[in-house]
């Protein structure tokens, strides 16, 4: 079990920002989120993308900002649980306790939600029936390239991870690649070496084609193919990837019991919290009269709800307000030594 | 003001007064229309604001550009008259357009 005074949900532009507010006053934060990497949004829909409304930041991407958070929340030590999802959240005494899916127990008096749109997750094929075969014989991610040797691979997607996994898995089974449209969206290299392997019979590619229907009992058998015409195919298969991008849910925190409006969770903006004390949420997810749904406004929502959990963390202390320019606890807490 | 009509998947349609310069996605979001998402707030990179047109709609519209496109692959059953709402921006010409949303957005 892991005690701290705040757990962070989500490692978007907000959640980070709330770390180091939280760190100015003297608050251990731990932070977990869905994705494999930090950045939330700015690193998974638009790392390239410039921005250009960050207070004090002509112009920044959405990597940038994040490799700029984390350098500035680097004092503070943080942890990050990565590919980590909350799902329960119960009160015992004074505390939260939260569980995530991995069966992490954290323990804390205060837990910021800093969802953005909700958790990341793998866009899937809308087929029916295509539910029962998943971790089966349909999959959305690779852990073990090994377990596809020598099999029959039908690979749906045109992206990088679609292009990528395709080209991979040509070396060690039957791929054929299918996508809605004859052009890739992955990088022109990877589209240009599908292409070649193609000429070469080493994968085969079926566009613009989608997925019409699954054949098989327990295992997937074999699965057709459609185009805009109606034109129909057959390949006999053993797996089926999809490689769609991700899409975000709302999750378990709908099951939370805080109150819900059209997917965001209403606060109060005096300090940002929900109807459960020691709830907060801040960023994208959080809903009140005037809402803007700018990083700059996260920012300032992560700021007022850090000295709210401050009260929760700490009951017997007072909290002192205190610039960084003056203050020498929280240059301390910095990490900056003046000479 | 130019008047969109949003079709449900159920059918249920919508004819709503959109301003000039506002997206088709913005209209339907500020007047509560279901059916269309907006997750990632109009900024072309969440494929939850897809919706469907008729062919000569389609062809009236200004073509999409390669980052929505490439954005509809993700998309929940794209179709060749397949647009995301938010990259159509209202103008009096399109006074009368219909477009009709898929039964889900991912």
């Amino acid at each position: 079990m892991i005690k701290t005074d705040v757990l962070v949900i989500g490692a978007g532009p907000v959640g980070l920002f709330a770390v180091h507010q939280l760190g100015l006053i003297g608050l251990k934060a731990e932070v977990v989120d869905n994705l494999d990497k930090i950045g939330g949004q700015c690193i998974e829909l638009y790392p390239d993308k410039p921005i250009y409304d960050i207070p004090a930041l002509p112009e920044c991407t959405g990597e940038s900002l994040t490799n700029n958070l984390l350098e500035q929340i680097k004092p503070f030590k943080t942890n990050f649980h990565l590919n980590e999802r909350v799902e329960q959240i119960i009160k015992e005494n004074n505390n939260w306790k939260i569980t995530t899916n991995k069966k992490k127990i954290f323990l804390a008096p205060n837990i910021i939600i800093a969802g953005g749109v909700g958790s990341f997750e793998p866009r899937k094929f809308s087929l029916e029936g295509a539910e029962k075969f998943e971790n089966k014989s349909i999959f959305y991610s690779i852990k073990d390239k090994n377990n596809f040797k020598n099999k029959k691979i039908s690979i749906f997607g045109g992206g990088d991870s679609a292009l990528d996994w395709a080209i991979e898995l040509s070396k060690l089974a039957e791929v054929t690649l299918v996508h809605r449209r004859n052009e890739f969206r992955g990088v022109e290299s990877s589209g240009n070496k599908v292409k070649e392997l193609e000429k070469e019979g080493k994968l085969k590619i079926k566009t613009p084609f989608q997925i019409n229907s699954i054949e098989g009992k327990e295992n997937i058998t074999s699965i057709t193919i459609k185009d805009e015409s109606g034109k129909i195919e057959k390949i006999s298969t053993d797996y089926v990837l999809g490689f769609f991008g991700l899409i975000m849910k709302l999750g378990p925190i709908v099951e939370w019991g805080l109150n819900l409006e059209k997917k965001t969770i209403p606060v109060n903006t005096e300090n940002f919290q929900t109807n459960k004390e020691g709830i907060f949420a801040i960023g994208d997810i959080c809903s009140y009269p005037g809402k803007l749904k700018l990083i700059l406004s996260g920012f300032h929502e992560g700021a007022l709800a850090a000295r709210a959990c401050f009260k929760l963390a700490r009951p017997n202390e007072k909290y002192r307000f205190e610039f960084t320019t003056t203050s020498k606890s929280v240059q301390d807490r910095l990490g900056i030594t003046k000479k | 003001m130019p008047k969109i009509t949003y079709i449900e998947h159920n059918g249920k349609s919508h004819e709503i007064e959109v301003s000039k310069g506002l997206s088709v996605m913005e209209g339907a979001v500020q007047n509560n229309v279901p059916g269309i998402d907006a997750d990632c707030g109009g900024s072309c990179a969440c494929a939850t604001c897809h919706v469907y047109l008729d062919e000569n709609w389609y062809n009236k519209l200004p073509q999409k550009e390669a980052a929505e496109e490439d954005m509809l692959d993700m998309a929940f059953e794209p179709k060749k008259l397949s647009r995301l709402s938010c990259q159509i921006t209202v103008t009096d010409d399109l006074d009368g357009l219909v477009v009709k949303m898929p039964s889900k957005q991912g």
